[in-house]
């Protein structure tokens, strides 16, 4: 296997999940200071949107727009500067459920806001509208490896076009029936602002190839979290960005093949 | 940027199965879009949909991944030595060095839409032989791929609407770029379905007559079917003379609507003038540019000027989807391979179904296809929000 390594600098965090309200807050859990209290994921509403698009956004919009701006807000650096990567293991499963609902009647009625809604990236859409970023902007999916993709893809940017990136990786829960074939329990997100050079706000200096060794679990509990959830495959990489002293990881990625990481805190 | 070798390329659409059929067409002006007879829909509408897409068998052992989409790619990976030229890639590099980068809208979503049809009538469960992750899912394609190509490199799936799969040849040329690989395939797949039959009629975007990209009467789509991959790689120091190479992609958002797109074409102006600057080609060098053209009224105005401000309003032109219908999140990957196709036969293409030119619309719009010597072209994907991407490819200096 290829030990090609991609490396970026970690300037800013963004979390929201199951009793996880920010990275603020979740940092002295991930770096087990405190013990994980599950809690259901707050979705909190998007400020950032015009009243009109804000009442028709679902929990992928709230996930992304929370963890990008505290991610950002970290990192000191204007949202609408970056290119931002976008990855989902699925879409907004309540607007997919609403379109095959109602074409499995007999008018066949969907609404406008419905179909551009159901595109993969309006996260990225509501983001731009939101923030004004005009930069590439691109929307992933890689089923239970989304967030290894998309890492992958923010690296591979931030190395080959020498510019700092916006990760953001985000999975919410889908209603039945589509649940009874894909569980996804609560709504997770995650941002990373990476970088090509250190800066002041420079948390973390993070090395990656493709590897063979065996994912690492998270402890206790957020094991069961980190496999519910896949935009939670990224918690063994929080859990190091959390501790003092950073260290080696490796994270699941595709079915053959993992991810392994090398986190060396900057301050 | 380091231009990348097209070393191999295919497209099925509704022009025909393989580059010759899709060459002919486009040298004879012929249209593959018909009246809509697909599945139960029922709509004043053409399509572009590709004959015996279902009669496609997968490969043995895949049959988690059957659904219209997957057969579609398989269909098209069965042409012109596709699976083969892989194949010899994964033997070169080794199979973990052989990404694989796909575009889709919709993925399989068919089999949901008739699935829901099927739900129990007292739980509302789906019905028990309905499969997620091989049908349902975004990423489907891709992890079809792999498996049907024997490859153990990265995979992933673009979906941004209907410049995924022209964003695909940017993400796989940071990939081999950065080290992380040595070859990609790259391509898009997206099959007809209800969800974007019905949506696009909801939003009236939809034209009962074929679509007629910049033509004063245009009335809104055709959507079409397709599947379109290329392999990428590394140019050699001393590309054969007919070889096509991708020597630029740009890349932009336009932060302005979900489904309209700026007025003046901000986000595809910028997203033009960066694959110019990642070529190091001057707007002048462009021998043609393939619209993203999709016969909406505002869609074709917005992109008339922002190509008028890129590149000026000289350049040759012309929107391949009065020929091939929208194919969505398959237009990007189609289009290059139109392009590369160009670029091969030295052939501009026209933009069939179109007769009267839009006057309001400054561009150099193409009629009649003809025999031209190109040597830079440009081919433009934008989708829904307001995510843009525009490619250039060529031939050898």
């Amino acid at each position: 296997m290829s030990a090609a390594l991609l490396s970026a600098y970690v300037d800013g965090v963004g979390l929201l999940g199951p009793g996880m309200t920010s990275w603020t807050d979740a940092v002295h859990v991930l770096s087990g200071e405190v013990p994980w209290a599950s809690a259901p994921t707050v979705l909190p509403a998007p400020q950032s949107l015009p009243a009109a698009e804000r009442r028709r956004t679902g929990p992928s919009v709230k996930l992304t727009l929370a963890t990008g701006l505290e991610a950002t807000r970290h990192a000191g650096v204007e949202p609408a500067i970056l290119p931002a990567v976008f990855t989902s293991s699925g879409g907004d499963g309540q607007n997919c459920h609403e379109i095959c609902a109602a074409l499995a009647t007999a008018e066949r009625q969907i609404s406008p806001t419905r179909f551009h809604n159901s595109v993969h990236n309006a996260a990225a859409g509501y983001w731009g509208i939101a923030t004004g970023a005009t930069p590439a902007s691109t929307a992933l999916c890689a089923h239970d490896a989304s967030f290894g993709a998309g890492l992958l893809e923010a690296l591979t940017q931030v190395v080959a076009e020498r510019t700092a990136v916006l990760l953001l990786a985000y999975d919410s829960a889908y209603p039945e029936p589509i649940n009874g074939v894909r569980s996804i329990p609560d709504a997770f997100g995650v941002a990373l602002v990476l970088a090509p050079a250190r800066g002041a706000a420079t948390l973390a200096r993070i090395e990656a190839h493709l590897s063979d060794a065996a994912a690492d679990p998270m402890p206790g509990e957020l094991e069961d979290l980190r496999r519910a959830i896949p935009a939670a495959r990224s918690l063994p990489l929080l859990a190091r960005l959390a501790a003092a002293h950073g260290g080696d990881v490796v994270l699941e990625y595709l079915p053959h093949v993992r991810l392994a990481l090398r986190v060396t805190r900057c301050r | 940027m380091s231009p990348l070798l097209l070393s191999a390329f295919t497209a099925t659409s509704c022009l025909g199965r393989g580059v010759e059929p899709t060459l002919a067409a486009l040298r004879g002006e012929r249209s593959g879009l018909l009246p809509c007879a697909f599945e139960t829909v029922r709509l004043d509408t053409c399509v572009g949909e590709v004959a015996g897409v279902d009669d496609t068998t997968l490969p043995q052992g895949l049959a988690a991944f059957e659904c219209r989409n997957n057969r579609l790619a398989w269909l098209a990976l069965s042409q012109d030595g596709m699976a083969q030229a892989v194949a010899a890639a994964a033997g070169r590099y080794g199979a973990g060095r052989v990404g694989v980068f796909l575009g889709t809208s919709t993925s399989g979503i068919l089999e949901s839409e008739i699935a829901y049809r099927r739900r129990d009538a007292h739980s509302g469960a789906l019905p028990a032989d309905f499969r997620y992750a091989g049908a349902h899912n975004t990423y489907s394609v891709a992890a079809f791929a792999l498996k049907a190509l024997n490859l153990a490199g990265p995979a992933v799936v673009i979906s941004s609407a209907c410049s995924s799969s022209g964003k695909v040849f940017a993400s796989a040329q940071r990939a081999i770029e950065s080290g992380l690989i040595d070859a990609a395939l790259v391509g898009g797949v997206d099959s007809l379905c209800l969800t974007t039959l019905y949506g696009f009629h909801s939003l009236q975007l939809v034209s009962a007559a074929p679509c007629r990209p910049f033509d004063i009467a245009r009335s809104g789509i055709s959507i079409g079917e397709a599947a379109a991959f290329a392999l990428l790689e590394r140019a050699p120091v001393a590309p054969a003379a007919e070889a096509v190479l991708l020597l630029g992609y740009g890349e932009s958002s336009d932060a302005y609507h979900m489904s309209s797109p700026h007025p003046q074409g901000r986000g595809a102006r910028a997203a033009m003038e960066q694959a110019l600057a990642a070529a190091g080609v001057a707007p002048s060098e462009i021998d043609y540019i393939n619209f993203h053209g999709t016969g909406t009224p505002s869609n074709d105005e917005s992109e008339a000027r922002a190509v008028a401000a890129a590149l000026g309003a000289q350049v040759p032109g012309s929107s391949t989807k009065g020929a091939t219908g929208h194919t969505l999140g398959a237009a990007g990957a189609l289009e290059a391979v139109i392009c590369a196709l160009a670029l091969r036969a030295q052939l501009l293409p026209a933009g069939v179904n179109t007769t009267h030119l839009d006057p309001a619309l400054q561009v150099n719009y193409q009629l009649r296809s003809r025999p031209a010597p190109l040597r830079r072209v440009m081919s433009n994907s934008f989708g829904f929000g307001g995510s843009n991407c525009s490619l250039i490819f060529g031939r050898p200096a």
